[in-house]
């Protein structure tokens, strides 16, 4: 009894390990939440083109795809934001050369509820909302109803993309933090979700989860400048003040299937892709 | 014949034994590997922050240059929401567990017993999700709040996970109580309910102690349904009515972040340590109380 349990263990510890050996013409791509509905339809309409490539294609936050590149246990890592240079010098310690792709642009909206009349804000009065200095509406036009700030989870490369952007604004030496009462939420979707059913809240996300019921609102970047609103040819023509890249990393210069795959994202298909996933092109 | 069957029977119950033996050593063996890297791993945090600062810092911001690493906000969190579950959950099911072994007739006894069963087998993410959609916007419109992901929502949400094993152990604590302390009661005239009150509760007291203890244990060990619909602000709370970080959440929601190896990671870990000791703590509790009654 315990021989044939046994057994039957260790022959399927081997078809599994055989099933996860059989990488030749298999990639596994992991990271950015952002970016998983985009990695997934480039790698479906890849495998239609390339039936004998499997591409597998996960999320977890940006962090998690560069820690999977850095452990090697995913060969193209998906990010939302740059890499550190804490994690640069891991990588190389660990052999790992990580290698940067831009393959597209994504706008960051900021969402209120539909409910509220504030519909314009400036840069200065982002950050003030995202590190508690502004609390209640009225002091921006609105009701007076008290500010319920929404924001993504520290693994989220949006969430490091916000604070470094628009609450530090870019400045390294600023100090500058999230409110601690900001609620943490551990998606694009909870964020939606929350702002469509509080009058009261204000979050962030890329602009392809924006739906009817929430409001983006539009973004100047200081008092005499215009107020832009987030749609994709504000994004292209750099009017729009909060865009970022998408990239991808890969060890060293792509090669073989995983430069088949970035070429592939870098085609005039794969950016007609990342205009359909509602991301903006990088190569026009 | 006779010897050759005695010896393979002999045999057989020595490789069974020592099977046995294995089992019991390796759970051990387990539990202690695990402790020691939590150690290892947490204890490498205070190389970068003092424990006191650790424990009673007020702030958490964890992939900042430099990180504060403050979790007190974090550990009253976890504190308020199971205090709040504890408040909901305790009288509740100590008198179901009254009802279900004294009061209730044999049908709608064994119909009572499945349900609190099946509700022990909601997975939690399910009981979040469910909260999230219909506790949250329920708590902020009855209470006038600025969001419904509170304290409190995850104290009620946590309560229904705490209920089944307060009632079914606090339900085998009174079944256990000798017939003829009950007996006794109802012979010397006392009424039903002075039987329940004065005589089974004090003697099964020390059984229900322990429920409620292991019911705690599962509170503060819960992590998802907590993560969903608490907020996660990591704030130090004033009230229920506002929204908390729990030990739990912020180790789920942050250690796909975590480089290896970095400051965050190892508070992770430290933060583990904290959660260990505190649910140690618990079933240590219960356990004494357990064998009080003994």
């Amino acid at each position: 009894m315990f021989k044939k349990g046994l057994f039957i263990l260790v022959m399927l510890a081997f078809a599994t390990l055989s099933f996860a050996g059989q990488g030749k013409n298999s990639i596994q791509i992991k990271g950015s939440d952002t970016m998983v509905n985009l990695g997934q339809a480039w790698a479906e309409k890849y495998m239609e083109k390339y039936p004998g490539d499997f591409i597998a294609v996960t999320g977890g936050g940006s962090g998690t795809g560069l820690s999977s590149l850095i452990s090697a246990s995913c060969d193209i890592a998906m990010s939302s934001r740059n890499i550190k240079d804490k994690e640069i010098a891991l990588a190389n310690k660990k052999g790992v050369n990580p290698n940067e792709i831009k393959v597209a642009l994504d706008g960051l909206a900021v969402v209120v509820n539909p409910a509220n009349f504030v519909d314009k804000l400036t840069l200065d009065q982002l950050a003030g909302i995202f590190t508690g200095k502004i609390t209640n509406w009225k002091e921006l036009g609105g009701k007076d109803e008290k500010i319920v700030v929404l924001s993504r989870e520290v693994n989220s490369g949006t969430h490091v993309y916000f604070k470094e952007h628009v609450l530090r604004k870019n400045d390294p030496n600023s100090k500058e933090e999230f409110v601690p009462s900001a609620l943490m939420l551990s998606s694009s979707q909870a964020i939606a979700d929350e702002v469509a059913g509080n009058s009261s809240a204000v979050g962030y996300y890329g602009m392809g989860y924006i739906s009817a019921k929430q409001k983006p609102v539009a973004i100047a970047k200081d008092e005499k400048a215009e107020y832009v609103e987030p749609a994709i040819e504000n994004v292209v023509n750099g009017k729009y003040p909060i865009s970022r890249p998408l990239l991808l990393y890969t060890n060293g210069a792509p090669h073989d299937l995983v430069k088949k795959f970035v070429d592939f994202a870098l085609s005039k298909e794969g950016q007609d892709i990342v205009l359909k996933t509602d991301f903006v092109p990088v190569n026009k | 014949m006779w010897i050759t069957v005695k010896d393979m029977r002999k045999f057989k119950e020595f490789i069974i034994e020592k099977l046995i033996l294995i089992c019991g050593i390796a759970s051990i063996f387990f539990v202690v590997l695990i402790f020691l890297f939590l150690l290892k791993e947490g204890f490498s945090v205070f190389n970068t922050v003092s424990p006191f600062n650790f424990l009673f810092g007020k702030s958490w911001y964890p992939i900042s240059e430099p990180p504060q690493l403050g979790i007190l906000p974090l550990i009253l969190g976890s504190l308020l929401v199971t205090l709040g579950a504890a408040i909901i959950s305790i009288p509740i099911g100590v008198g179901c567990a009254i009802y279900i072994a004294e009061v209730v007739p044999g049908k709608i006894k064994e119909i009572l017993k499945a349900g609190i069963e099946l509700l022990a087998a909601i997975p939690s993410v399910v009981l979040g999700f469910i909260g999230m959609v219909t506790l949250v916007p329920l708590v902020k419109n009855v209470f006038h709040l600025p969001t419904g992901l509170t304290a409190l929502s995850g104290s009620i949400m946590l309560a229904f996970m705490a209920m089944p094993t307060i009632v079914s152990i606090a339900e085998d604590a009174l079944y256990s109580i000798p017939k003829t302390y009950k007996e006794g009661a109802l012979a010397l005239g006392a009424t039903h309910w002075q039987t329940i009150w004065r005589v089974m509760l004090p003697a099964a007291s020390s059984g229900i102690l322990a429920a409620i203890m292991l019911g705690i244990g599962r509170v503060i060990g819960e992590t998802m349904a907590v993560m969903m619909i608490t907020g996660n602000a990591a704030v130090i709370p004033d009230s229920i009515l506002a929204p908390v970080r729990t030990l739990t959440a912020t180790i789920a929601a942050e250690m796909g972040e975590a480089v290896v190896g970095s400051e965050h990671y190892f508070a992770l870990f430290a933060v583990g340590i904290v959660l260990f000791v505190i649910s140690f703590i618990i079933n240590v509790t219960a356990d004494l109380c357990l064998h009080k009654r003994q």
